[in-house]
């Protein structure tokens, strides 16, 4: 664990310093080459020749990083839809931070914006608390009324003499192409301060993130971390409006955060691979708007980290659709060949254990099943290797065919019948049920059963050998006697 | 400072009537039905908690849209509205895939789909820019103050755009529907189990509303775009909330502020030359706030009051 992190800031650095190493002599602006290839926009993108790609690259970089890690904690929290109304929220501010100084100075908009932000969660917060508006709701009308006095604002300055030059436009969509060295440096800063903060107070966001009324009782200042962390977000979406624009800012939050909570259950991990798939994200968006020249870089990245998203909703090794899906068949497949070979098993108690072998008719009458799909279930036992036919006949599956049990195939279906026998005694003995009824609960369980549990029923039930019908309940030594002893 | 116009009452109330009635009325009508429509819906919306499902569905209909335009290279209504339906359920099907079958919380469900689904509209658009008919100041603020006003039917010997036409059929049909299933749509909102077991098809109801909802954000889309939408939707029944109890009551007093933030709007617009449909959620932000610090049960104003005549009674007894 202690090494990955490591080997990231690392690889960062790599990245970091290649960038820099690179010289500048072919540098061209992006909207100079209008047909080209798209090999040749690859390598362009690669070689990191433009100062601005490279403006562009490590911008998406350092956001992936930042929006990541505190994405983590909102998603968490449940805050998901707070980050959506945060970077609406900011819009009043961007366009009040270009009247301020009438140019699109970033410090003028970052403050402003931020400000604008940070008021929106407060009056969600008001809204919620003084009035008995739901919480949703009161998101909506901040969302909305935020942004529709910044709409207002924004066309208004259209209207000035210099308005059409202000490029707010780009401030919707983003467009991390047109990053400037200071967009960058302030990316830098803030995605550092995060890092720094949330490496320095791990354990308080961890605490207040899962369990607040426990934070609350132990002296942690909940409310301190928690408006901290609101601090931090309005930061990150307030600097992640030049690359990734107003409407979509949330999403590079919620989404790869979304797509590490998938992949893993502890935080730590959560918070390295947010950081990456948000990484990811971030340049495979400022690629592809690079390709299109001058496409909104902001929807490219949502795509990006959305087909993530999807792979890991789709392929994540535990929670994922897929894996889960075939570890379900499985254990289908499992239940019905150990309820195969229970039947087997009572076939031959039925008759005292005189008779080794099984005829398929038995069998589809004891399983109460059609002989075509007695075949299908003896074909498993034998793939198995828990069962043999008497013989390598031509007409292999007639129903007179009989099958006998290989050691391995004894041993389970003794395991199978002992659990559902234990269980029912274990039930009607220690839970009061009526012997009539434990039947459909055993019938259930017993494919579930650790050694473990059946260890303790046997200590529990004292070593029983009967179960609560007077059958037998085999042990392994007991059934080799039994087998051995005809 | 000349970016703010001087505010004079008069030219206020007279300027968007100078030039004749016919364009502002139609903008006034258009604003009406579309924020009277959308706050009837919207009411239930937020009893069901559901206020932020309305801004997802908004921005997932865009993919839908547009793809619709680049098939059929027409402003066809009907493919329109096809698109945008299917694209609206699908993303609400995702979400509740998302939701029940894997262990993300329905909040980042909501954020991870409806975000996809704008995004792709988005890149849509603007790679096909010169095949689709649609820019995105429109998906962003809408364009209420110039739709087809060019295409017009001959309704009862006035000219009357198509658009309006369609919005106020979609009107009509809404407030019939709200009024045929009140009774059901109430009992869902509030007890589902109750509805349940009076034999009312409460998931029926469920996905009826979300169609609704549908249709009416798809032909409000061109007028205020994706994201003003969600004020038309939450504003009216939130302020209305503030000031009744009442189901009806707030209903009707939804569709009231309907036609307030139309006619504000408009004024609002004309005096500081910006977006209209900007300008109607501003007054109806604007609204609720007032309404927030100053309703006469349970505003800030009546409330502060309240506490300090209970303390200055206790400080009287002590």
């Amino acid at each position: 664990m202690s090494i990955k992190p490591q080997i990231s800031k690392l690889s960062g650095l790599l990245i970091f310093a290649s960038l820099f190493l690179v010289s500048d002599a072919c540098a061209a602006k992006i909207g100079e080459l209008s047909e080209t290839n798209f090999s040749d926009q690859f390598f362009r993108f690669f070689s990191f020749k433009d100062p601005s790609v490279r403006y562009a690259i490590l911008a998406s970089l350092l956001l992936g990083t930042c929006c990541g890690l505190l994405g983590s904690f909102i998603v968490v929290r449940k805050l998901s839809l707070m980050g959506d109304t945060l970077s609406h929220a900011v819009l009043p501010g961007v366009a009040l931070g270009f009247l301020w100084t009438m140019t699109k100075d970033p410090w003028a908009i970052f403050i402003g914006a931020t400000i604008a932000g940070l008021l929106g969660t407060v009056v969600v917060h008001w809204i919620h608390t003084t009035t008995h508006i739901k919480e949703d709701s009161a998101m909506g009308i901040v969302l909305s009324g935020f942004y529709a006095i910044g709409i207002c604002l924004h066309t208004m300055i259209q209207h000035l003499p210099n308005g059409n030059k202000a490029g707010l436009d780009k401030f919707m969509f983003g467009q991390a192409a047109a990053l400037s060295e200071s967009d960058l440096v302030m990316i830098a800063v803030v995605t550092g301060v995060s890092l720094l903060l949330i490496t320095l107070f791990y354990k308080e966001f961890l605490v207040t993130s899962f369990d607040n009324a426990f934070a609350s009782s132990i002296g942690m200042p909940a409310k301190f971390f928690h408006y901290q962390l609101m601090l931090l977000l309005a930061f990150s979406v307030v600097v992640g409006l030049q690359a990734v624009g107003i409407v979509l800012v949330s999403a590079m939050l919620i989404t790869p955060a979304a797509t590490a909570y998938l992949l893993t259950d502890r935080m730590h991990r959560m918070l390295i691979l947010a950081s990456v798939f948000g990484m990811m994200a971030g340049i495979g968006g400022a690629f592809f708007s690079y390709l299109g020249n001058s496409l909104p870089t902001g929807p490219f990245m949502i795509v990006s980290a959305s087909t993530l998203f999807g792979l890991a909703l789709l392929f994540g090794p535990r929670y994922g659709i897929v894996p889960r899906w075939v570890r379900q068949l499985n254990r289908n497949s499992r239940i019905q060949i150990e309820n195969t070979l229970k039947a087997v098993y009572q076939i031959r108690e039925k008759a005292d254990f005189k008779e080794d072998g099984v005829s398929l008719q038995q069998l589809g009458e004891q399983r109460n099943l059609p002989l075509s799909e007695v075949k299908k279930e003896v074909k498993r036992l034998i793939r198995e290797r828990f069962a043999t036919l008497a013989s390598s006949d031509t007409d292999m599956f007639n129903q007179n065919q009989k099958i006998y049990f290989t050691p391995s195939g004894w041993e389970n279906a003794c395991r199978i019948v002992r659990n559902h026998r234990l269980w029912e005694l274990y039930l009607t003995k220690s839970a009061q049920y009526q012997p009539d009824h434990v039947h459909d609960d055993a019938e259930e369980i017993e494919h579930v059963l650790g050694e473990n549990i059946v260890r303790e029923l046997e200590r529990l039930l004292d070593f029983p050998t009967l179960d609560p019908h007077g059958k037998l309940i085999p042990s392994v030594i007991d059934l080799k006697e039994v087998q051995t002893g005809q | 400072m000349d970016f703010i116009p001087t505010f004079d009452l008069h030219t206020f109330i007279t300027a968007p009537w100078s030039d004749g009635l016919s364009g502002s009325i139609w903008i006034l009508v258009m604003g009406f039905l579309v924020n009277a429509a959308c706050g009837l819906v919207g009411n239930f919306l937020i009893l069901r908690r559901m206020a932020l499902v309305g801004d997802a569905i908004s921005h997932s209909l865009l993919p839908g849209i547009a793809v619709v335009f680049l098939i059929s290279n027409s402003r066809s209504t009907g493919l329109m509205v096809t698109g945008a339906l299917a694209a609206g359920l699908a993303s609400v099907w995702l979400i509740e895939f998302i939701h029940k079958k894997t262990r993300v919380k329905q909040d980042a469900a909501l954020g991870v789909t409806f975000t996809t689904f704008f995004a792709i509209g988005v890149i849509l658009i603007s790679v096909f820019a010169d095949q689709v008919d649609l820019d995105l100041e429109c998906v962003l603020y809408g364009e209420i103050g110039w739709i087809g006003f060019e295409d017009s039917w001959l309704v009862m010997g006035t000219e009357v755009p198509i658009p309006l036409l369609q919005m106020g059929v979609t009107f009509l049909v809404v407030l019939a529907l709200v009024i045929v299933f009140y009774k059901e749509l109430l009992v869902t909102s509030f007890d589902s189990g109750l509805a349940t077991s009076l034999g009312i098809p409460a998931s029926w109801i469920h996905y009826g509303l979300m169609m609704m909802l549908s249709l009416v954000i798809v032909f409000s889309f061109e007028s205020v775009g994706a994201i003003l939408v969600i004020a038309m939707l939450i504003m009216p029944g939130a302020t209305g909330a503030l000031l009744s109890d009442r189901l009806p009551h707030i209903l009707t007093l939804s569709v009231i502020f309907g036609g307030f933030y139309s006619l504000a709007g408009i004024h609002l617009a004309e005096w500081l030359n910006c977006s209209i449909a900007g300008a109607m959620v501003v007054s109806g932000f604007g609204l609720f706030c007032l309404i927030w610090i100053a309703s006469p049960r349970r505003g800030l104003l009546v409330l502060s009051l309240k506490r300090l005549k209970q303390r200055s009674s206790e400080v009287s007894v002590n």
